[in-house]
Parts: C-alpha cells; sequence; structure tokens
C-alpha cells in the first residue's frame, strides 16, 4: 500500500516538474505575490488535461476519485515542487457542494468550468454589518417570477474583479431566526447591475473588494439548495475549507525556503542557520507545524473522528504560517525593511528575487487568521461543540 | 480523547486506568509519596500482575511481546493519575538499556525480573558538569591488575533508591566529551564501594545520587563494547521521552477535564465561570495544546523504531514539555485560589510538568540538538 503511495507521489512529481510554467514557479517562489486567480485558472487548465485539476472529486463527475491519502500526497506535492494549489473555491468548495446538494442540470452546467478553469468563482459571503456574525446578513433576493433579484453589499470579496461567477448568501425570508432564510445562488459576474469596487489593503494588494448589487436578476435555477436553506450548505463548504486552510503543506515548502534563505545570508563569518537563537526559532516553527500536520493526518487518516475539533487545525495552521514569513523577513536583516513594490529599493538590494516578495506576504497573510471564520470564532465555535461551554 | 490506539490498547488502557481509579485515589497517591520509599507496593504489584512491567518486552526475556504502545498506554495513564515509583527507572530506562545492550547474560538473568516487577533496575547517566548531555562522561573505569575499576558520580538517577543493579555510564577511553569510549557497566546496588544518597524530586519520586568510588567490576559487567555504549544510551533515554511525552500528555489531559468541569460548576457573578467568553477560549487554548500534544507522543512512539528515532523524540520532548507546563500552569490559574492547594491534583501536575522539563533535556537542549540535525538543514522536501 505505501509502495503504491511512493509510485503515486513520484507520477504526481513527474508531472508538475514537466508540466509547470516557469513564471507560475517564480510567483510560487516569490510566496505567491502576483499570483492571480488567472494563473490559478492557467494552471487549474493543465492539471484538467491530466485528469487531476480537481482532487476530491469522484470519477463519475470527472475526478479522479483519489483516497484521502492520495488527495494528500498530491496537494503536498504541489506545495513542495513550487506549483500553485489548485483552485479551493472550485475543486475544493463549491465542486464538492454541487456534487452534494446540486441538480442534474447544474452539475452538468457548472461542474466542466470548475474543473477546467474556465469558471472563477469568488465567495459573497461577508457583507459590511455581517463579518464574523455572518448569519445576520441582510443583502436580499426578493423572489420575481422565475428569478431572484438581489438588492445590497458584499464585503471582503476576495478574486471578486477576476471571477465571473459568485457563489453567495443571501436573505430571501427574514421572518425567522437568522440562520433561516438564507439561500445559496450561483451569481453570474456580468449581470447587470452588478458592480465591483476594489479595496486596497494596507500591503498594497487589491485581492479584496466590494461588491454592489442593484437588481440583480438571477434564475431560480442558480440556486444550490432548496430556498431559505441555504445556511447549512453555506456552513458545509466552510466546514470543507477549515481543513484545507491549514496550509500545511504551503507552510512546509515555505519553511524550505526560509532554510535556503538563512543558508545564504551572511552572520558575522558564517551564515544565519548557523546562528544558535536563530536556528531555534526555526527548529520551533519546524516543530509547531509538524504538530499540526500530524493532527490533521490523525483527523483525516485515522479513526478520530474530527467535526468541530477540525477548527483547531486552521487556528494552528495560520498562526504557525505568519509565523514562518514573519521569520522569513527577520532572516532579511536590514533588507527586510524594503518595499518590493518600489522598483529601484529591489533593484539595489543585492538580493535574490524572490526574497524581495518576502515581506508583501508577510502583511498579506495577517488576513489568514481574519477570514474563513476568524481564530476568535472558531474558538467560541470549539468552546461550544467540543467543550460544551455555553455563555 | 486519546485517539489512535488500537482496540486491544484500549482494552489494556481501560483496565489500567480501573486500577488506578480504585488502587490509587488522589489521597491514597498523597500518602504514598509521603511515605520513605515515595510509592504504594501494594498498588505496585497490581501493576505487576495487570501486566504493565512485563508489556514492552520480548517474550523470551518473561516479557509479553509489547513494545513501545503499551509504554505509551501505561505513561498516558500514569500522568492522569499522577503514578509515582520506579516504573521509569527500571522499566523503561533500565530495562531497554538492558535489552538494547549485546550482553545476553545480563538480558537473561535480570529481564525477566523486571518483567515480573521483583528486580529493579535504574540507568545513571547525569553528570555536573554534562548538563543534559549524554556523551560528557567523566565517570572512569579502567583496568586495573586484570580486572577494572569504576569511579565517579552520577546524580538525579530515577528509581536509583529502589535500584538492585544500576546500569551506569562510563568512559573506558577518550576524552571527557568524546563520543566514543564510552560504555554501560551493570553494578550491584550493593556492591562496595558503592553509596546511594536519596532525595526526592517536586514530582514525589525519588531520585538518587550514586557515588562510585572505586567499585571493583569484571568483563562480565560491561553491557556494551566502547563504540556502542553511548548508542545504547541514547536508545534508551528516547524511550523514556517518550514515555514521559506520554506521561506528560496524559497528565494534560486529566487537567483540561477536572478543569472544565470546574469552571462548569463554578459559580461567581451569579453565573458558572464557564459562561466568561475570556475563559471560554483559555479552555479551548488548553483543549489544543493536548490534542497537538498527543499528535506529537504518538508519532514519537512510532518513531522509536525507525531512523526517524532522534529526530521525532527531540521534537515530541519541546513541544510536549513546553505545552505540559503551560496547561498546568493555566489548570492551577483557572482553579483559582484551590488550584492552590496542597488537597487539589492540579499543583501537583504542575510539578510533575516541571519534573518532566528538567529531565532528560530541555527545551532548548532539544532544538539545540535538532538546529545541527542534517535532517533539519537539509530542508523540509521531504
Amino acid at each position: 500500500m505505501s509502495e503504491d503511495i511512493e509510485r503515486f507521489r513520484e507520477e504526481v512529481r513527474a508531472f508538475i516538474r514537466e508540466a509547470l510554467p516557469d513564471d507560475l514557479r517564480e510567483k510560487v517562489r516569490r510566496e505567491h505575490a502576483g499570483l492571480t486567480p488567472a494563473d490559478t485558472s492557467r494552471w487549474m487548465r493543465i492539471l484538467h488535461g491530466r485528469g487531476w485539476s480537481c482532487p476530491s472529486w469522484p470519477v463519475e463527475h470527472g475526478g479522479p476519485g483519489w483516497s484521502f491519502e492520495q488527495q494528500y500526497v498530491f496537494e503536498r506535492e504541489l506545495a513542495l515542487n513550487d506549483a500553485p494549489p489548485v483552485s479551493v473555491f472550485s475543486a475544493g468548495m463549491v465542486g464538492p457542494a454541487l456534487i452534494e446538494f446540486g441538480t442534474h442540470e447544474q452539475k452538468e452546467r457548472f461542474l466542466p468550468g470548475l474543473a477546467n478553469g474556465n469558471i472563477i468563482l469568488c465567495q459573497g459571503y461577508s457583507e459590511p454589518e455581517a463579518g464574523s456574525d455572518l448569519a445576520s446578513l441582510k443583502c436580499r433576493a426578493d423572489r420575481d417570477g422565475d428569478d431572484y433579484v438581489i438588492n445590497g453589499s458584499k464585503i471582503w470579496t476576495s478574486d471578486a474583479s477576476w471571477a465571473n461567477w459568485m457563489f453567495g448568501l443571501f436573505r430571501t425570508d427574514s421572518s425567522g431566526r437568522k440562520q433561516h432564510g438564507i439561500t445559496l445562488l450561483l451569481v453570474d459576474m456580468a449581470t447587470p447591475g452588478l458592480s465591483v469596487r476594489p479595496i486596497l489593503t494596507f500591503e498594497g494588494g487589491s485581492e479584496l473588494n466590494q461588491v454592489f448589487f442593484e437588481n440583480v436578476r438571477v434564475p431560480a435555477a442558480n440556486r444550490l439548495g432548496p430556498e431559505h436553506e441555504g445556511w447549512s450548505i453555506g456552513k458545509y463548504i466552510l466546514g470543507l475549507e477549515r481543513i484545507g486552510s491549514a496550509e500545511v503543506s504551503r507552510t512546509t515548502a515555505m519553511l524550505g525556503r526560509l532554510k535556503e534563505i538563512a543558508a545564504q545570508e551572511p552572520l558575522r563569518d558564517g551564515y544565519l542557520i548557523d546562528d544558535a537563537d536563530f536556528s531555534r526559532k526555526l527548529v520551533r516553527a519546524e516543530i509547531a507545524l509538524r504538530q499540526v500536520e500530524l493532527t490533521e493526518r490523525r483527523f483525516l487518516f485515522g479513526q478520530d473522528d474530527a467535526g468541530a475539533e477540525a477548527s483547531l487545525l486552521k487556528i494552528k495552521g495560520t498562526e504557525v504560517q505568519q509565523q514562518v514569513i514573519s521569520l522569513m523577513v527577520e532572516a532579511l536583516g536590514p533588507y527586510g525593511q524594503l518595499d518590493p513594490d518600489d522598483m529601484s529599493a529591489r533593484d539595489n538590494a543585492p538580493l535574490p528575487d524572490a526574497a524581495h516578495h518576502v515581506a508583501k506576504t508577510c502583511f498579506n497573510l495577517r488576513k489568514s487568521t481574519i477570514w474563513g471564520g476568524s481564530s476568535e470564532v472558531l474558538k467560541n465555535i470549539i468552546a461550544r461543540s467540543v467543550l460544551d461551554l455555553r455563555s | 480523547m486519546t485517539g489512535g490506539l488500537t482496540d486491544d490498547q484500549k482494552t489494556f488502557a481501560d483496565s489500567l486506568d480501573r486500577l488506578l481509579t480504585d488502587a490509587l485515589p488522589f489521597t491514597r497517591r498523597q500518602a504514598a509519596v509521603a511515605t520513605r520509599v515515595g510509592f504504594d507496593d501494594d498498588v505496585w504489584q497490581q501493576l505487576a500482575d495487570l501486566g504493565c512491567m512485563a508489556a514492552a518486552f520480548p517474550e523470551e526475556h518473561g516479557g509479553l511481546g509489547g513494545g513501545p504502545e503499551d509504554l505509551m498506554v501505561i505513561g498516558e495513564k500514569f500522568g492522569r493519575h499522577l503514578v509515582t515509583g520506579p516504573f521509569l527507572g527500571s522499566v523503561v530506562l533500565g530495562g531497554h538499556a538492558v535489552l538494547f545492550s549485546s550482553s545476553d547474560a545480563w538480558k537473561a538473568d535480570v529481564l525477566p525480573g523486571v518483567a515480573g516487577g521483583t528486580t529493579k533496575l535504574a540507568l545513571a547517566w547525569t553528570e555536573r558538569q554534562a548538563r543534559h548531555d549524554l556523551h560528557d562522561v567523566a565517570t572512569s573505569v579502567r583496568q586495573v591488575n586484570g580486572g577494572w575499576v569504576l569511579s565517579g558520580r552520577k546524580d538525579v538517577v530515577p528509581g536509583g533508591a529502589q535500584a538492585d543493579v544500576i546500569v551506569v555510564s562510563a568512559r573506558v577511553s577518550g576524552d571527557r566529551r568524546d563520543r566514543d569510549g564510552i560504555v554501560l557497566v551493570a553494578v550491584p546496588a550493593d556492591a562496595p564501594g558503592v553509596v546511594r544518597l536519596d532525595g526526592r524530586a517536586h514530582d514525589g519520586n525519588r531520585v538518587s545520587t550514586i557515588l562510585l568510588d572505586g567499585v571493583e567490576v569484571d568483563d562480565t559487567q560491561f553491557l556494551t563494547a566502547p563504540d556502542q555504549g553511548l548508542a545504547v544510551l541514547e536508545r534508551a533515554v528516547d524511550h523514556a521521552i517518550a514515555f514521559v511525552c506520554a506521561d506528560a500528555a496524559g497528565s494534560m489531559w486529566q487537567i483540561f477535564e477536572t478543569t472544565l468541569e470546574y469552571l462548569k460548576t463554578r459559580r461567581q457573578f451569579d453565573r458558572t465561570l464557564a459562561s466568561f467568553q475570556a475563559l471560554q477560549h483559555r479552555m479551548v487554548d488548553l483543549y489544543i495544546d493536548c490534542e497537538l500534544a498527543w499528535s506529537m507522543v504518538l508519532d514519537a512512539t512510532e518513531a522509536l523504531a525507525t531512523p526517524r528515532r532522534r529526530h521525532a523524540v527531540s521534537s515530541a520532548k519541546v513541544a510536549v514539555g513546553e505545552s505540559a507546563r503551560r496547561v498546568a500552569e493555566e489548570g492551577v490559574q483557572l482553579h483559582g485560589g484551590i488550584g492552590m492547594t496542597m488537597d487539589v491534583p492540579v499543583g501537583h501536575h504542575l510539578k510533575r510538568a516541571v519534573v518532566m522539563n528538567a529531565s532528560f533535556g530541555d527545551a532548548d537542549h532539544h532544538l539545540d540538538l535538532l538546529a545541527t540535525s542534517p535532517v533539519t538543514r537539509e530542508s523540509s522536501h521531504v
């Protein structure tokens, strides 16, 4: 069995090395700085050619039908060979939700585009007044014949300016408790009345957006699951996100690159990696990551059923990732202060190209403990669901 | 909450848990610690009857044919119930040093007794100048008139007070910090020239200083060749580290569960403490520490028989040691005043965590071992 897995690993590795375009590899080595949804879409198309773009999908829906172990190995090999991950929204969240809850027509219509990268998704969940308290969302979708008419706004919508489809939660009934009356709709981003305003984030990126809806008409055929029952599907999708969002594979690759940096940054008569204090910090990060990795494997493959427990993986995984990227900036010493968006700062500093972009990603990754359930909200969930603590 | 066990291990774990719940309630545990030897002989016998001492040894040496996984199960329960006694020194350290040695005569001679709980061993390696380094050995064994003479001093020897035979690391050649030239020598505790000074650790266990003043030994007492002593010592100590990590993890789960229960029942400001979000989040942090620590324990145990052993064991020691201490300190804090009292277990769990961290190399020691190991250097593309 484990021999089969090794052979599989070799096969995956060989394909990635062969098929991964150099510019994508370089962007990943820049800790994803400049990596766009269009890049991911391109990579999805390449993987799709091999039948590998949607690792968790069953064969009958165009997936490879891999075991958990194979999916795990595949994801790890992508990261360790400097390849972009597959689209989380397409392959990891909406695809599986469509397979689970979608109609036959919806599967026929959307799954091929999700698999081949033609559909680029954004997630319409948060609103200006509904962040951590997501169920209080107000963006309305009123039924009008065979359509829903959407009015309101979504915010913190990653990649909305690239996306051609949104999967969003909308208020279809506000008479009952707030979790009721939410409906999940797939919205064509080209629909009249829909507009996207980028939000500049402090590191200089613009992946976040606010999306405005003014009488945006969406056919009822684009509804995933029953009307008013979108909350449970939305939670199902978020649950899929929380396991992957520990990002163990990516952080493992980042640790490898941290070691590369530390091995070439001069210190006294040697290199930073020989410094006792720095190497202790590095090993600490490695141990912290190992804890998350082992626990993730235990939850995924072991007999330990993990429900809300899996939230701890996101809490700790994102923490370690932030720890590692901060160490990368620290490793650059005085050059860690340079803004990579400034060309002259970049050109003048004697650093490898990829190292320049680390600081930007360091700021960008502050997002990871906020989105997809902030660490504090996840602790609330564990407190309630695992420890049975009530307020 | 302690996943990753087989059904057989779960059955064994449950039996052991019942035994300790019945035979060693906290008050009786406290009474045992207060005795001269620091443990309850009756409980020791019951543990032997259940097969705890025999579990990890091969059948040919009077054992039950198990391995490190059984030690892990036992450690976890010992930590939960704050068990004291010479199990670590005799079964885990001394017994495994003999088991990994090249002396078939000593294996045949002492292991059946160790597995039965009747013979007790100890392993003595700590020296004043060595701090946590196993290879820093000043204790010498020198050839004199066709025989050998052993001289030196060993400190904080676990189970030394009860040992019938003490396995001692000693230098037969080379400089003090050479990795070569170290042997393990088996010395009867009552041999002329052996002086034992017993003391107590924070966790109630007895640890001894062993003075070796010209102790005469012969070839048959050498358990290893001079190029093998350190390897056997390291291997036995790594088994002990995995064991104390399991012990610490059990202790952590116990603290977590009792603290959680306490917060759910204790009322202040007309509500339970459990209803305060600040405390809920701290309980979640404890819970996460427990799960992560348990993963490291499983991994270290599994790695003992593989080339990953050193790396996995040092990683576990750092992670589990630090989280055990953190969880215990939080447990005391969340209990409030009652947590400071002698009659409540949580403070005793903290003492156990402190002993665990001081033993077998602290976090900095293991971080340095890891930082300089080739596994760490060659990056993580594995």
